[in-house]
């Protein structure tokens, strides 16, 4: 108790002194540990520690099997006389709100923050507030009233769930969220001794409040194993491009010039298949249906046209082959333009006409 | 710490400065724990995932990633490879920014003495030129990579769709530094490409006049042709490199195995 500061022990008081009718001065006190405590009224639902099965097996379900998409959380009848006690002085304090549920049965799902700390599979969610004692190192003093425990809960959980002290497992430290559900011991008044009226509160998708990450794959550290690769990747790109740039010398032709047309103009080599496609076509249809239809529209909506759901090779032979034929011809064409392109843009033969590329003028260059 | 007579030889006192050095206040700040650079870093599967997690590239990559991606036979690092060029090309562009005014008059004079009168010069123009033309191939190699593992499949379709907008921003990139030289080369390749960009139905000739800052190529096409290759064109693309690692990294890693 000492912990928790004095606003929310003051929410407390407020929502609890509401319920109970007592002014919450004398509440606040009791809660300080200042006043003896309250007796409470024969009729009002004592807390009791919250149950731990439905927490337990919710987490348990959703942790082992997927099939199990919802679990019902129910929980009991909310008693009368929570209706009939007169408003206490805070009542009419829109922020109560949640601390005045919790003091009903029926509490709120407090979700804990979401902490990553890896890709890995979640494979110990903490267990909610009041699962007592299974590792979640966040059990509730039992006999603490339902409010403040309720809201010591959802103030505590955000900073003991993201210390990530938890993390150098390497496995996730994701939580779940749970459902408090703090039962009266004293049934309400009007049911028969023995009789628990059960009421559907609401019902909790599994998936909605944890992702279960299914199979379990075969996985390496990235350090050292992915970042060595990258590590040699590097310095194989970084030395393949200084010796290129060792050997082969950039162009640089004359000035620009605008009234003197190169024999032939060839656009970047990139583009010369492009080039190349124009020379057969009327540009509108070159120019028009291959290069923006199918480039860039075509190319984006591929995933959204291709509905197979297999990536074996096996299973997609006729995509595997579309996208060969493309490749082969787009090699095609730029090959062609690059070497069998002469003078206006005609068709030659580079060994007898020589070749028609500028961006490799300067092939072989020892400075 | 002494040898035999009595005096601090030499290896003990470099390893003595070396652990101050490394034990040091300001060394210990800049090094998290778990870096393999820190004093006293043991390998252990604790450390290994620290390295990882306690450090910018955090940002960049899980923990651990799946065993096959790992394997080089898997992604041949195609899109890791375009990513490294484009570093590369980044940082020789920085180096050529130095010597070049975006002008029509001097351009070509720039460049010229660039490639004689500085150090280096020559080296880091052929970097940038030689890897811009590797980068085009690598993406376009990547994307066929991708491709023929049927890696676009759900959950990666708009992975795929962002990667068509790199391979797009791409060629923008490649095909705007050509015209800087401002030679020959350069600027009839630059019109004969803005041409066919004028052939496009409805939009065409107002996208080559928005590129051209003109009906052809003249001195403030150099100007914009610059503005977007230094600028614009790297700006949005480094975006969409962020949207794309992310959302590797968001729908589960690398696909597969096959
Ligand atoms: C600037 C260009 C690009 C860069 C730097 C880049 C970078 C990367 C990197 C580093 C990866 C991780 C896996 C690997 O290395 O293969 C990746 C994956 C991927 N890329 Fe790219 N990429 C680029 C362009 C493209 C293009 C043009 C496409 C397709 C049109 C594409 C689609 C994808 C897809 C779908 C994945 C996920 C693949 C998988 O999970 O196996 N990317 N990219």
């Amino acid at each position: 108790m000492t912990e928790i500061p004095e606003s929310l022990l003051r929410r407390s008081a407020e929502a609890k002194a509401k319920a109970l009718g007592l002014p919450v001065e004398q509440v606040l006190a009791e809660m300080k540990g200042e006043a003896p405590p309250i007796p409470p009224p024969s009729d009002e639902p004592q807390p009791e520690p919250p149950r731990s099965d439905d927490v337990a097996a919710m987490e348990e379900a959703a942790e082992t099997s997927e099939e199990i998409e919802e679990a019902v959380e129910s929980v009991e009848e909310e008693p009368a006389p929570a209706e009939e006690v007169p408003a206490g002085p805070a009542a009419e304090t829109p922020e109560i709100e949640p601390e005045q549920e919790a003091e009903v049965p029926a509490a709120p799902p407090t979700e804990a923050p979401l902490i990553e700390s890896s890709e890995e599979a979640v494979s110990s969610p903490v267990a909610g507030d009041g699962a007592e004692g299974d590792g979640g190192g966040q059990a509730e003093p039992a006999a603490e009233p339902a409010a403040a425990a309720v809201a010591t809960a959802v103030e505590d959980k955000p900073s003991s769930a993201g210390d990530g002290s938890s993390a150098g497992n390497g496995a996730g430290n994701g939580k779940v969220a749970a459902l408090v559900s703090p039962r009266p011991t004293v049934p309400p008044k009007g049911t028969p001794e023995g009789v628990r009226t059960q009421r559907l509160l609401t019902v909790v998708k599994a998936r909605a409040i944890q992702t279960v990450k299914a199979e379990p794959t075969d996985k390496v550290n990235t350090w050292p194993h992915l970042m060595l690769m990258e590590f040699g990747a590097l310095l194989a790109i970084t030395g393949l491009l200084v010796i290129m740039s060792v050997v082969i010398h950039s162009p640089l032709l004359d000035p620009a010039n605008f009234n003197a047309t190169p024999n032939p103009s060839k656009a970047p080599w990139y583009f010369l298949g492009l080039q190349e496609l124009l020379s057969y076509f009327d540009p509108q249809i070159a120019g028009v249906t291959v290069p923006t239809i199918t480039g860039i529209i075509g190319f984006m909506m591929v995933p959204y046209v291709d509905k197979n759901p297999s990536t074996r090779p096996s299973d997609r032979k006729f995509a595997i082959a579309l996208y060969s034929v493309f490749l082969a011809g787009a090699a095609t064409l730029t090959i062609f333009g690059v070497l069998f392109r002469g003078l206006g843009f005609n068709f030659s033969y580079p060994w007898k006409d020589g070749v028609y590329f500028d961006d490799l003028k300067d092939w072989v260059h020892f400075e | 710490m002494a040898n035999g007579n009595g005096k601090t030889g030499l290896r003990d006192r470099i390893k003595e400065t070396n652990d101050k050095l490394w034990g040091s206040q300001f060394a210990e700040s800049i090094l998290r724990p778990g870096s393999p650079f820190k004093k006293g870093y043991s390998d252990s599967p604790r450390n290994r995932s620290y390295v990882v997690m306690n450090n910018v590239l955090y940002h960049l990559h899980p923990v651990k990633v799946k065993r096959h991606g790992v394997k080089l036979s898997y992604t041949l690092c195609l899109g890791g490879l375009s990513f490294f060029l484009f570093i590369l090309l980044t940082i020789t562009g920085i180096f050529l920014m130095f010597y070049y005014t975006p002008s029509a008059e001097t351009a070509y004079a720039d460049i010229e003495a660039l490639s004689t009168n500085v150090a280096f010069g020559s080296l880091v123009r052929n970097m940038h030129r030689w890897g811009a033309h590797l980068m085009v191939l690598s993406v376009f190699l990547h994307m066929s990579r991708v491709f023929y593992h049927g890696a676009y499949k759900p959950p990666r379709e708009f992975n795929w769709v962002v990667g068509v907008i790199l391979l797009f921003l791409t060629l923008l990139l490649s095909f705007s530094g050509y015209l800087l030289p401002w030679d020959q080369l350069a600027l009839w390749a630059v019109t004969v490409g803005t041409n066919m960009a004028g052939f496009v139905p409805v939009v065409g000739n107002q996208v080559k006049f928005a590129l051209l800052a003109g009906v052809e190529v003249s001195a403030s096409t150099l100007l914009r042709f610059y503005v977007l290759h230094v600028l614009a064109l790297p700006f949005i693309l480094v975006i969409f490199l962020a949207v794309h690692f992310w959302r590797v990294r968001k729908d589960g890693g690398i696909s597969g195995p096959l």
